[in-house]
């Protein structure tokens, strides 16, 4: 531990802390924009300079380990002035069209320059001296460089989250700006969609393509049917964007606003989650069994998820040989759309072409899905409309609904039903656990041997997870499987998943089933969930989604009734042909670089 | 106040036996070494001015293995070229002063950073380079360098950005602490000095720390190479002691008609014929690296400043805001002062932000700025304005 | 446009496939070729496990390591202070006059690229250029035609 004094507060903290962290401690708000909890120091702002007795120069408090003895003031006139300047530098580079900006009343850079209450310029305008771009190739995110304050936070997590790079800084000195390769567009770069830059981006420089005006066209129009579907994550995070604390579990009243706004069928993504399921733990049974019975050569193992759209594009850029080993399962936002557009219209007797399918998402991946050609097995798009969380909150604003005090309301029907096991899609493990919970019961006959089915190792926010389940007292179709250890693993983040990739490529492990997910703590830190993000508020969403599951009635997928009924009346066997026409899915080899 | 006047010194460039000096320095201990630089009280060369035999002293103090000594020759400072003469004509003691400082720390390898400008010289360099490696094998010493290019960036001259470079990146200065001698190259510590330097605490081994003291001041010990440019009739490189005034400078250097003389490059101080008198070229008055640019009448000041603003626009690196934004301010604000097109008083705005630029920036660069800016336009202003 | 041929892997082999390699190995293609093609950037990155953002990135930094195409002989006219003052504007109209292209520009026929660059370090021999590796100083207009014309013969 180091002692130093903060405004001549003493404060002691683990060595290795920075000055940020013991004015932290002491209550005293320091601001930052380049900092990020869950990135490296970077220094490069400047905001959070302080003033250390004895030292000439200002310190950025950041980036500056504490010291024994350090005396630092964080409210001087010299730090006042030098705050306030650098503020005024920013917004000197910024395009700060603030009323008509996307991240108006929601942006670090307005909140800053409010504290430090910067009125008229006193520095000049700079913004027209720069050549700025604004790139609307992505279909899931824009990139406009005259709201960038070259914080770098977009690089270190492209680089350090997600081991993509597909932006870097590049350039020096006025010139210096974050850069895609050679300025390509995001379109055509190893982007994955994924969003984690949008979510820390403290400006609008990087913002959703949004498509609520879309949306709402399409709810005001009396010939569409508009039929939306909430993925399990969005439920613990929709309260952060409405005013509500991180964690908040907030289902019902998701469901009463989007029917308050016109929505006429609110459903669930839970539903095609339990599909999802059945599908993809069928096809690894099937699998395992071509493999270690029919002793087929052809068949990959590991079997991949597949739910994460993040995930399949790094894997289509980096590791184009392992597309075999990706579950074919669509996603289940996929799945719904290609069922809503098919089954659903089919049942209540809609026009498929007038059939409008909007989900809600934690991500941003999801749009790049959504136009993904090969997301037309209803004959039309199968998901029209992709909003993320963030996109809902403004849209529950816009109504003029007072979420706090809505009353709960209950998912409409059909392909509304869902078990807890689809819920815990939203967090790191949740699929492994849920599949674990259906997969193990079809063999055995018998409940995952897991305390109240909570499945422990696969939960979690460690980087990579491994578990073994050993397989014992098969039921006869699956006694080929008697005695086997299922080795499974879990990584989410794409720097984590890299780091599986590189293990399975180098001969290092040998696992039978993995689950990926894009972004650091699975669906629940998504790319489109409410800014801030960052570990603590992951934590809290993780155990929101654990305690949604527990309370629910119904707890594996398998016994899902609407489930077990779409089987019956219209998809036949898991993996059988209809599903496969519907619900599957191939993959393309893409550029690594 | 001392002034030594201007004693021209023949040290850096005078030819010595190379081999029998350093048998010489690697009979002595290595805290013997260190000892005679520190009571050399010889100061980076640099421009920076940080104590040598310190900064040796705290790298020998790490106990790690792996350690290296690097070789600052990013020369990059306007006004600037005495590194360059250096290598041209005694590369030996270069290398020298390397292995030196390799014995005193404890490092066995050595780096020298040589800016691409002067990639020309790099055949007869690394030539000269096999022929050090053969006879330092001669003397049993066990001591490797090997040359890293630049490509064209100032900022490589900041310590910490150099290293960077040399890892394959972006030349970005980093954080510190950690400094250089706990976390410098690969992460190892590391002694980084500028090639002049390297040469001096080879000629203080050689004639003893105290000896070399007795030259300069004490604030500013020793001498030092100047690189002379500008208006003069006598342009080029000298090697003077330290602790002369800017006065007895121009005596010597200037045309007759000599206004302001720029110390330090562009980074550096402007002193205006007013304070030629009573400002040392020293530690105790305007540092410098060696740059000495003269200017006489026909000079426009507003023309000089705008070429160095010109210059840190673009060399910045462009990671911390008050130097990237706060160099295009200062630029664009004294074009439009110039222009008439905003008052004159807006100057003192941008007197505030070079304040600033000095206080808040991440790295040297950015917080010597404002040394030229304010300079220049609290003794010029009237040419900022007409 | 240039054929890259085999040369980035066997800088690879040469340098190692580090990120310490990584200035090296530009170096030397732009040394050869004078420029980095999108194609030597890409291939660069495959060899040592970055993204192409990143060497771009990096590339990018470094006023040297060009990655706009670039003709055989790259003439650098040093534009700080003391050129400045010592007549670096003739110089530059001389080589505009003579190559008939603008600062920035290439000859068509690709064999001369015209550029501004900061201090060489030949304040004292001002005005200065280099062309591609070799410093010409104390230039005057007569002089740099001289040169021009030289290289124009090579």
């Amino acid at each position: 531990m180091v002692t130093l004094k903060i405004n001549n507060k003493e404060v002691s903290v683990p060595k290795g802390a920075t000055i940020l962290d013991a004015a932290r401690k002491l209550d005293i708000h320091i601001p930052v924009l380049c900092h990020h909890e869950d990135l490296c120091v970077a220094g490069n702002c400047r905001v959070c300079v302080v003033e250390q007795k004895g030292s000439m120069a200002l310190v950025a408090s950041c980036a500056r380990p504490a010291e024994e003895g350090m005396d630092i003031m964080t409210n001087t006139m010299r730090v006042r002035s030098a705050r306030r300047h650098i503020v005024e530098l920013l917004l000197a580079e910024h395009r700060s069209d603030c009323t008509k900006c996307h991240r108006n009343m929601n942006c670090e850079l307005q909140k800053v320059a409010n504290d430090y209450s910067i009125g008229e310029h006193i520095f000049l305008d700079l913004v027209e001296d720069h050549d700025y771009f604004v790139d609307r190739s992505s279909p899931s995110f824009i990139k406009d460089d005259s709201k960038c304050i070259r914080c770098q936070r977009c690089v270190r997590t492209c680089e350090q989250l997600q081991y993509v790079s597909a932006i870097a800084v590049a350039h020096k000195g006025a010139e210096q700006k974050i850069s895609s390769f050679h300025d390509r567009p995001m379109s055509h770069v190893v982007c994955t969609n994924c969003g984690q830059c949008v979510n820390r981006c403290p400006t609008a420089a990087l913002v959703e393509k949004t498509y609520i005006d879309q949306v709402w066209d399409a709810i005001y129009d009396p010939n569409t049917h508009v039929v939306v579907q909430t993925a399990p994550a969005v439920r613990v995070a929709l309260g952060e964007a409405l005013g509500l604390d991180a964690g908040a579990r907030v289902t019902g009243k998701m469901v009463a606003a989007l029917k308050q706004m016109g929505i006429d069928s609110v459903l669930d993504t839970d539903f095609t989650a339990d599909l999802t399921i059945m599908e993809e733990g069928t096809e690894l049974l099937v699998r395992l069994k071509k493999a270690l019975v029919d002793g087929d050569k052809e068949i990959s193992l590991p079997m991949f998820t597949s739910c994460s759209p993040g995930w399949i594009k790094f894997i289509e850029h980096r590791y184009p040989k392992y597309l075999p080993n990706l579950s074919t399962c669509k996603s289940p936002q996929q799945m719904f759309g290609a069922l809503a557009k098919t089954f659903y219209a089919d049942k209540r007797k809609l026009d498929p072409a007038k059939v409008v399918s909007v989900s809600i998402m934690p991500c941003t991946a999801k749009k790049f899905e959504a136009d993904r050609p090969e997301m037309r097995s209803s004959g039309y798009k199968d998901v029209d409309f992709v909003l993320t969380t963030r996109e809902l909150g403004m849209m529950i604003k816009q109504a003029g609904i007072n979420f706090d005090t809505l009353e709960e309301a209950r998912y409409d029907s059909i392909m509304g039903d869902s078990t807890g096991a689809a819920v815990i899609f939203g967090a790191t493990g949740g699929v492994m656990e849920a599949a674990l919970r259906t997969a193990y019961e079809i063999v055995t006959g018998r409940e995952v041997p897991f305390e109240n089915l909570n499945i422990k190792p696969v939960r979690g926010l460690e980087g990579v997870k491994e578990a073994s389940v050993k397989i014992e007292g098969c039921v006869d179709d699956w006694k080929f499987l008697e005695g086997a250890e299922l080795k499974v693993a879990i990584a989410h983040g794409l720097t984590n998943a890299d780091k599986v990739m590189k293990a399975v490529r180098d001969g290092k492990a040998e696992y039978h089933f993995v689950e990926i997910m894009a972004c650091p703590g699975g669906c629940i830190g998504g790319g489109g969930q409410p800014i801030p993000t960052n570990q603590e508020i992951r934590q809290l969403r993780v155990d929101a989604i654990y305690e949604e599951d527990e309370q629910m009635v119904l707890r594996k997928s398998h016994e899902n009734p609407e489930v077990i009924a779409i089987y019956k009346e219209f998809l036949g066997e898991p993996n059988g042909h209809k599903a496969h026409e519907l619900l599957h899915t191939h993959y393309v080899e893409r550029e690594a670089y | 106040m001392k002034d030594t006047g201007l004693v021209k010194i023949d040290l850096i460039f005078e030819k010595i036996d190379v081999k029998e000096l350093l048998i010489k320095a690697f009979k002595m201990s290595d805290e013997a070494i260190v000892q005679e630089v520190i009571t050399s009280g010889l100061k980076g060369r640099g421009g920076a001015g940080f104590p040598t035999g310190l900064k040796w002293k705290f790298a020998a103090f790490e106990k790690e293995q792996e350690k290296y000594v690097v070789c600052n020759a990013d020369e990059g400072e306007p006004g600037t070229f005495k590194d360059r003469e250096i290598l041209e004509r005694v590369p030996e003691k270069v290398y020298a002063g390397m292995a030196i400082a390799g014995k005193a720390i404890g490092a066995k390898v050595g780096i020298i950073y040589l800016r691409d400008e002067y990639r020309y010289m790099l055949p007869e360099l690394q030539s000269l380079l096999d022929e050090f490696h053969k006879s330092i094998k001669e003397i049993g010493y066990d001591f490797t360098l090997e040359y890293r290019l630049g490509s064209g960036a100032y900022i490589c001259g900041e310590e910490s950005a150099l290293f960077e470079s040399i890892e394959g990146k972006r030349g970005e200065p980093r954080n510190k602490p950690p400094f250089p001698t706990v976390n410098g190259v690969f992460g190892k510590p590391t002694v980084i000095n500028n090639v002049e330097t390297l040469v001096t605490a080879l000629m203080v081994v050689k004639i003893g720390g105290a000896e070399y003291s007795k030259m300069g001041t004490p604030d500013s010990p020793g001498s030092k190479v100047f690189s002379v440019s500008g208006d003069t009739p006598n342009p080029g490189i000298y090697e003077l002691e330290m602790g002369m005034t800017v006065q007895k400078f121009v005596d010597e250097f200037g045309d007759g008609d000599t206004k302001a003389v720029q110390v330090g490059g562009a980074a550096g101080f402007c002193v205006p014929r007013k304070r030629f008198a009573d400002t040392i070229i020293g530690f105790e008055g305007v540092p410098t690296g060696g740059s000495m640019k003269l200017f006489n009448s026909t000079r426009s000041m507003y023309n000089v400043l705008h070429n160095y603003l010109d210059f840190f626009v673009e060399e910045s690196c462009g990671q911390c805001t008050p130097c990237r934004v706060g160099c295009q301010q200062l630029l664009k604000g004294i074009s439009l002062v110039k222009k008439g097109e905003i008052k004159a008083t807006y100057l003192n705005d941008l007197s505030k932000l070079a304040e600033t630029m000095r206080l808040a920036s991440k790295c040297g660069l950015g917080q010597s700025v404002g040394n030229a800016f304010n300079s220049i336009v609290d003794n010029f202003r009237e040419e900022i304005v007409y | 446009m240039y054929q890259l041929g085999n040369l980035v892997q066997e800088l690879s082999d040469k340098y190692g496939r580090d990120r310490a390699s990584l200035m090296p190995i530009l170096q030397c293609i732009v040394k050869k070729h004078n420029y980095l093609t999108d194609e030597a950037m890409v291939e660069v990155a495959k060899e040592l496990d970055l993204s192409a953002a990143e060497v771009y990135g990096t590339a990018s930094f470094y006023s040297f390591l060009d990655t706009e195409e670039r003709g055989r002989f790259v003439i650098r006219v040093c534009r700080t202070i003391s050129c400045s003052m010592k007549g670096k504007e003739d110089i530059m109209q001389t080589l505009e006059d003579l190559l008939k292209i603008e600062v920035g520009d290439t000859t068509a026929d690709k064999q001369f690229t015209l550029l501004e660059t900061n201090c060489i370090g030949w304040c004292h021999k001002a005005p200065a250029m280099l062309i591609n590796d070799m410093p010409y100083t104390e230039l005057t207009e007569d002089k740099v035609i001289e040169i021009i014309k030289e290289y124009m013969q090579k």
